[in-house]
């Protein structure tokens, strides 16, 4: 039963996305926009330190940019229809499984388009994808509770940058690492040490997320 | 009145500046004369994390109870402890210029760590401002507090155990370690360090008077 809800929560965000087209395609125009602009500024990058650098700079900004609107729709009647149908844990989860999904597929698309515009430095691309997952969906965690405290406080999209790149920090400090290595090839032993922590990063994140959101929820 | 634990702090604090300057350390290559600073900068980094551990534990006790004192103490002792992170700071950038040779490193996490956490209690304070609704303010306030801490405590405590660091304690530097401290030392550090920890309570005692009183102003 509790299953079937947030599943049907989770739809439904995606229902409501695509209802919407504008804001997905804004969101693939951005992604193109800054990684083309960061490709002509740039020309050509020879020094994979700057590649990885570039790379997890403009993912961030369009991590923070597209979960920033994660609670924006959500309107002071919606939110009591909300309130009375289901649990905070269950709302708080499907936030942060959509957002994981559409983090996922959005990273994808921006390690696509970098790879395109401006040239692949990756030689380990197992490691360097795996990295993409981990950390992706870890940011969507942290996201979708700084979009939510934001929105408490007036949907002001530059509280959002400001609450959410210090938390972010050690998250993507350890991304950078990892995906420096799998950019460097080296060897999965040395870093299967930061894999962990990215996944054990990722729990607390979630858990702390949900144990909270609790107390955000009421109004 | 005054309490004993005041006097206390004021004269440990006395005694360790008096004393720390004239106390015989250890000779050690590249820090000599500069381990002094482990007196003043440490115990002052520990005063502002038991301040920030100090003002979570408020963050939790507010969401449990409601309780409006909490959230006040909460953030005052944020206010404080990110006060402390100036000497803290300034100490440490001294200290740096004559044994590494530079004010400020990028390299380093715990300073990495340490510019992180002051950027986490800024956000905190422009969310506190941005709230006009008290109790909504102290909620949401609160869940920040808790969340940032932990990743703060992330940061500083689990990163930089996992990279080099120049910092002492880290890669084979010497610290407060056990092989480098010596009894001498041991006698100014820890009162050092209790004394600090009192003043920075001493001086969180007053903020939240001051705070206290001006909320009842404000009620009434």
């Amino acid at each position: 039963m509790a299953t079937q809800l947030l599943s049907s929560l989770v739809k439904k965000e995606f229902v409501l996305e695509f209802r919407q087209k504008s804001t997905l395609a804004g969101i693939l125009v951005y992604i193109v926009a800054t990684v083309f602009i960061s490709a002509l500024c740039f020309k050509k990058i020879i020094h994979p330190m700057v590649w990885n650098a570039l790379f997890w700079t403009i993912f961030m900004f369009i991590a923070v940019n597209v979960s920033g609107k994660s609670f924006i729709q959500e309107t002071k009647g919606r939110g009591l229809y909300n309130y009375l149908n289901y649990s905070p844990r269950q709302f708080i989860l499907s936030k942060i499984f959509y957002n994981m999904i559409l983090m996922v597929v959005l990273s994808l698309l921006t390690f696509f388009f970098y790879s395109w515009f401006v040239g692949s430095m990756v030689q380990d691309l197992g490691m360097f994808l795996l990295t993409l997952l981990f950390s992706s969906s870890a940011f969507s965690g942290v996201l979708s509770l700084m979009s939510a405290i934001a929105s408490k406080a007036n949907n002001n999209i530059s509280l959002m940058a400001i609450l959410s790149f210090p938390v972010l920090m050690p998250l993507l400090l350890v991304s950078v690492k990892v995906s420096k290595h799998a950019i460097d090839g080296l060897d999965w032993s040395v870093s299967y040490k930061y894999l962990i922590i990215l996944v054990m990063l990722n729990f607390v994140v979630v858990a702390l997320a949900t144990l909270l959101f609790n107390y955000l929820w009421k109004e | 009145m005054i309490k004993w634990w005041k006097i206390l702090a004021a004269l440990l604090i006395f005694y360790t500046l008096v004393w720390g300057m004239l106390g015989s350390v250890p000779r050690l290559n590249i820090l000599h004369e500069t381990i002094r600073n482990v007196y003043y900068h440490v115990p002052i980094w520990f005063a502002m994390l038991f301040l920030m551990g100090y003002s979570v534990v408020h963050a939790v006790k507010y969401l449990s109870g409601n309780n409006f004192t909490s959230d006040i103490i909460s953030d005052q002792a944020a206010q404080t402890g990110l006060f402390f992170a100036v000497p803290g700071l300034l100490t440490g950038s001294m200290w740096a210029k004559f044994t590494w040779g530079t004010w400020w490193t990028f390299q380093d996490p715990k300073l990495n760590g340490v510019a992180i956490a002051v950027l986490i209690y800024l956000a905190y304070f422009i969310l506190r401002s941005s709230i006009d609704d008290e109790l909504k303010r102290a909620r949401i306030s609160a869940v920040y507090n808790i969340f940032a801490f932990v990743m703060m405590f992330v940061f500083i405590m689990i990163l930089p155990r996992l990279t080099d660091s120049l910092h002492p304690g880290n890669g084979g530097n010497p610290a407060f370690g056990k092989y480098d401290l010596d009894s001498n030392m041991r006698l100014v550090f820890y009162p050092a360090v209790i004394g600090w920890v009192l003043l920075s309570l001493w001086i969180l005692d007053i903020k939240k008077r001051m705070a206290l009183l001006a909320h009842i102003q404000n009620e009434n």
